[in-house]
């Protein structure tokens, strides 16, 4: 009979005490009439069949019941109802948001098969974590190592595509033929490289990506085997990638095979190769680090010279992200939970009330005879009710709020620009709901339950003043100030970390500067005559455009690569094994310093007479002369850089400084920069440091950059008419876009802050509003007894004071304690910075008293008769 | 006692189990065991109304106004005080005239059709 009544449960409690009694004598009756075995085990599978059968129908016959009984009683209190939707939906939404974009970013694993195995291969050498490797340490540590089951190498080759519409500057990559079986992705059209794409000689083949392909060829199928023309050598379209194909960044738009010649592997020092791996089945990150040292260990012994203090670093392809991109999504998290946590307390808030304030109405079903039990099921289908409502148009929001995030996804990862609202993400948003829902339905429900019966009939008794219930609505309103609080502190040092950053001198005037690409292929551009003849006819046509009042070409643009080192050697100063002397080289046209507005401090700037004929002459940043002749005269001074060969000299030759200028933020507003090396773009032999060719055009300007452009656009076409132009851009854009992840996360968490005070504001306004209306009575007899209004109107605002500095006191003590743990994040300003800490109290204080100010007037107006008579 | 016709109709057509329990109790308030011992006997044996099914019916039937639970009890040597009684209400009544009519007019139908023994 245990068992039967065991089985009892799945019916509703109410139903199992108006029936479970009887069930069970029948059953004992039948179970008494039926012997044999075969006839007891039917007896009991129809027994279990008959109860989840009816159990399940009761269930869900209560469940219609309630659903139906909610949504008249919500009906009738539209304000309530919408205000608990909306809380509900800012909760339930900024979670959802924040997950989907944390999920997208640190969480999902890569669109790969088997993901968790991919690894990424870097060398690190003096002082650099992580650098590219070189052919030949590529070559060997494929052979050498076993960890890995396979590896491949890639290698950023940018390419210009002619003869299909306007020229254009595509961001490709070279890759090698493994690279895409490694993966385990397939084409969506066509095939992948094969080894005969790969060796010297061989036809040029082409991979596009979804996006290039739809763009540029209108998504034909017919593209298979079309001839394409990329910097100037023919390629054969053999197959296009499917459309959430990344890699290794979402910029790839094409990839071409990497073919090695037996000269590439000659230089060890030469390193532009990045590589992925996949760890065999079985092999841990570690042991494949173990052994990838112990490789690289046994090639430092083999090759001294080029592999000096040359190790491995092996990072798993999912981690290559920043620390501080992971931080600042986990702050974005941490603070979507704490509006969720507010949002949950203010709901949960409202809800006590309103139970409190349906006392009677509960207690008269209670004695008409409904069930404790029903009685808690109806209060908390109506709190999932409203928390479904709520978390419907929560996704919604979230849904529409992701794009204004998707800054805070880094380009580094293969994957897409904005997360998809999928699968994960609505299952997310059903559990932040349900738990909104359960979580502050309950408490609710099960409280105003439990003294329904005694006093909840009783003639004036007063719905949940003083006492525990009163306690509970007041901690639940010191919790959203203490949160609010918490968030208020941690999105203003966010944001005073962004003025501060936003306040440093990039050391050049990007305001009114136009830059865009314009990047010469090989080999049509292999001597620097020729890039000199075709870099002078712009500059000169683009400096006669009106109002342009200078125009240059460097390298690179600073902000946009920060790489370019090169470790320096000066005349008469030896050299120091391991010493870090790099400096960040460019070559520059005459001008550039001007159109930047880099001041000229010492000397001049780079001229054209500065020919490959001339000396050849060289201008360092302040930084670099006060690192290598500190309190002396640079100029004159000699210099090379590079490392030497076989003569001992470099063999990119020496110069001489003739200038010093002053410093700026190559690797952009937040980190410390290399000192700068600026040379000039005729000084270099032909077909020598290609890659370091002026391509970067810079425009100073007072006219309006979209009415220069076209302009421009035809002077380069008369330079070369299949030339494209890429990367157009504002100077401001870019330095912007340096601090624009901080910018993004400011804001949102400025958003969260608000929306946090306001509830808290909305909550104490409810609780206050709440307890005069209760009080009301109470008040009524102290004014009739000779109260003023001041002693009214302190007896309703003491209250608020002192749940609002409680809140405050709370708020501040976990606010400090979350400032020490994003204290990376804060650029210097410190994790207690007072005027932060000043302003976020006031803005709470006067938020939450402005909420108490409402009922506190109202209780002032109490008419004493009035309220005497209804007691 | 008139009844609103659409409340009567808007419960049909009856399931089955209740429209049986309606018999069992139209002669005589009955307890729940009794119910289903008299619709084995008036089926013969064809419906063995299970306890979940019987309860569950019973609680909407309650809920539907078409029973009553009786305080009257029977005397005390043939009751069971756990036992509860229950009577059929006018409505209830009502409810199990309609439905036999609504069988008796599918009875014609079929007969008419040549699906069914008797006259049309």
């Amino acid at each position: 009979m245990r068992v039967y009544r065991a089985l009892l449960l799945a019916f509703p409690a109410s139903f199992r005490a108006e029936y479970g009694e009887e069930m069970r004598t029948i059953f004992a009756r039948r179970r008494r009439g039926t012997s044999g075995a075969l006839p007891v085990l039917t007896l009991w599978v129809e027994a279990v069949w008959d109860v989840i059968l009816n159990a399940a129908r009761v269930q869900w016959d209560v469940l219609g019941q309630d659903l139906r009984y909610t949504v008249r009683t919500l009906r009738r209190s539209p304000g309530f109802t919408s205000a608990a939707i909306l809380v509900a939906a800012l909760g339930v939404g900024a979670t959802t948001a924040a997950f989907s974009i944390t999920d997208h970013v640190l969480i999902r694993p890569l669109p790969f098969a088997d993901p968790q195995r991919l690894v990424d291969l870097w060398q690190n050498q003096q002082g650099y974590s992580r650098t590219e490797l070189s052919p030949a340490n590529y070559r060997d540590w494929k052979r050498m190592s076993t960890s890995l089951e396979a590896t491949a190498a890639f290698t950023d080759a940018s390419v210009n595509l002619v003869g299909e519409g306007d020229p254009e500057r595509l961001s490709g990559q070279k890759v090698t033929a493994d690279l895409f079986p490694l993966l385990g992705t397939k084409p969506l059209l066509g095939r992948v490289f094969s080894e005969a794409d790969d060796r010297a000689g061989a036809p040029g083949t082409l991979l596009l990506s979804y996006g290039l392909w739809q763009r540029r060829f209108g998504g034909d199928p017919a593209v298979l085997g079309r001839k394409v023309i990329l910097d100037d050598a023919p390629y054969a379209v053999i197959g296009v990638m499917s459309r959430g194909f990344y890699f290794p960044s979402r910029e790839s738009q094409v990839w071409m095979p990497m073919r090695f010649e037996e000269g590439d592997f000659a230089e060890r020092d030469n390193l532009y190769l990045r590589v992925v791996g996949r760890l065999r089945d079985g092999v841990s990150l570690e042991q494949a680090r173990a052994e990838m040292g112990l490789v690289a260990a046994r090639l430092e012994r083999a090759y001294p010279k080029e592999n000096a203090e040359t190790g491995a670093t092996v990072v798993r392809l999912r981690d290559e992200i920043s620390e501080q991109t992971r931080l600042l999504l986990m702050a974005l998290f941490g603070a979507a939970l704490c509006v969720l946590l507010i949002a949950c307390t203010n709901l949960g808030s409202l809800l006590l009330a309103r139970a409190l304030f349906r006392r009677k109405e509960l207690a008269v079903r209670t004695a008409l005879g409904a069930a404790r039990e029903r009685l808690v099921r109806q209060l908390l289908t109506e709190a999932l009710v409203l928390a479904t409502f709520g978390g419907v148009v929560g996704v919604c929001l979230a849904v529409a709020a992701t794009p204004l995030v998707a800054r805070l996804v880094p380009n580094a990862l293969p994957i897409a620009e904005t997360p998809q609202a999928d699968v994960r993400m609505l299952l997310f948003a059903a559990l932040a709901t349900v738990v909104t829902g359960i979580g502050f339905g309950v408490i609710p429900a099960l409280r105003a339950q439990r003294d329904v019966d005694a006093t909840g009939l009783r003639e004036g008794s007063r719905g949940g003043v003083g006492g525990s219930k009163e306690g509970l609505r007041s901690a639940l309103v010191v919790t959203q100030v203490t949160v609010s609080v918490l968030l208020l502190i941690s999105s203003g040092l966010l944001i005073r970390a962004l003025w501060r950053l936003q306040a440093v001198d990039p050391g050049f005037r990007p305001a009114g500067v136009l830059t865009l690409r314009t990047t010469l292929p090989l080999p049509k551009y292999e001597k620097t005559g020729r890039r000199r003849q075709f870099v002078t006819s712009v500059l000169s046509d683009i400096r006669a455009l009106p109002g342009v009042s200078n125009a240059a070409y460097i390298s690179f643009l600073p902000m946009v690569m920060r790489g370019g080192i090169w470790a320096v050697k000066v005349e008469g100063q030896p050299e120091v094994p391991g010493d870090p002397s790099n400096a960040s080289l460019r070559f520059v046209t005459p001008d550039f310093f001007a159109t930047l507005g880099i001041p000229i401090v010492k000397g001049r700037d780079v001229s054209e007479s500065d020919t490959a004929e001339s000396p050849w002459v060289a201008v360092v940043s302040q930084s670099f002369a006060r690192r290598y002749w500190p309190d002396q005269d640079p100029l004159g001074r000699r210099l090379q850089f590079g490392l030497p060969g076989a003569d001992g000299a470099s063999p990119f030759g020496e110069r001489t400084v003739v200038g010093v200028v002053g410093d700026i933020r190559v690797r952009g507003i937040e980190r410390s920069s290399e000192p700068q090396l600026y040379l000039s773009y005729q000084q270099v032999k032909d077909g020598w440091l290609a890659w370091y060719a002026p391509k970067d055009l810079v425009v100073r300007s007072s006219a309006d950059p979209v009415a220069l452009l076209p302009a421009i656009r035809r002077i380069v076409a008369a330079a070369d008419l299949v030339q494209p132009v890429s990367d157009v851009r504002m100077l401001s854009d870019i330095v912007s876009a340096d601090t624009a992840p901080r910018s993004v996360q400011a804001g949102v968490l400025g958003a969260f802050a608000a929306i946090a005070v306001v509830l808290a504001g909305i909550g104490m306004h409810g609780l206050l509003a709440f307890t005069v209306s209760s009080r009301v009575q109470e008040i009524g007899v102290r004014i009739a007894l000779g109260a003023g209004a001041s002693d009214i109107l302190r007896l309703v605002l003491r209250q608020g004071l002192l749940l609002a500095t409680t809140g405050v006191a709370l708020g501040v003590t976990v606010a400090s304690g979350a400032g020490r743990a994003m204290e990376a994040l804060l650029a210097g300003v410190s994790p207690r910075d007072a005027a932060t800490f000043l302003a976020a109290v006031t803005v709470a204080l006067v938020t939450t008293l402005v909420g108490s100010l409402f009922p506190a007037l109202r209780a002032i107006r109490v008419d004493p008769m009035t309220a005497i008579r209804t007691e | 006692m008139a009844h609103d016709r659409a409340e009567v109709l808007s419960l049909l057509p009856l399931p089955l189990a209740t429209f049986h329990i309606l018999l069992a109790v139209a002669e005589d308030d009955r307890h729940g065991y009794a119910i289903i011992q008299d619709v084995a006997v008036r089926t013969g044996g064809e419906l063995k109304l299970s306890a979940g099914t019987l309860y569950r019916s019973i609680q909407r039937m309650l809920e539907d106004g078409l029973i009553v639970e009786v305080h009257e009890r029977p005397a005390p040597e043939l009751d069971d005080e756990r036992r509860r009684y229950y009577r059929i209400t006018p409505f209830g009544a009502a409810v199990a005239r309609a439905e036999a009519g609504r069988l008796t007019n599918l009875l014609k139908l079929a007969r008419a059709c040549g699906l069914a023994p008797g006259r049309a």
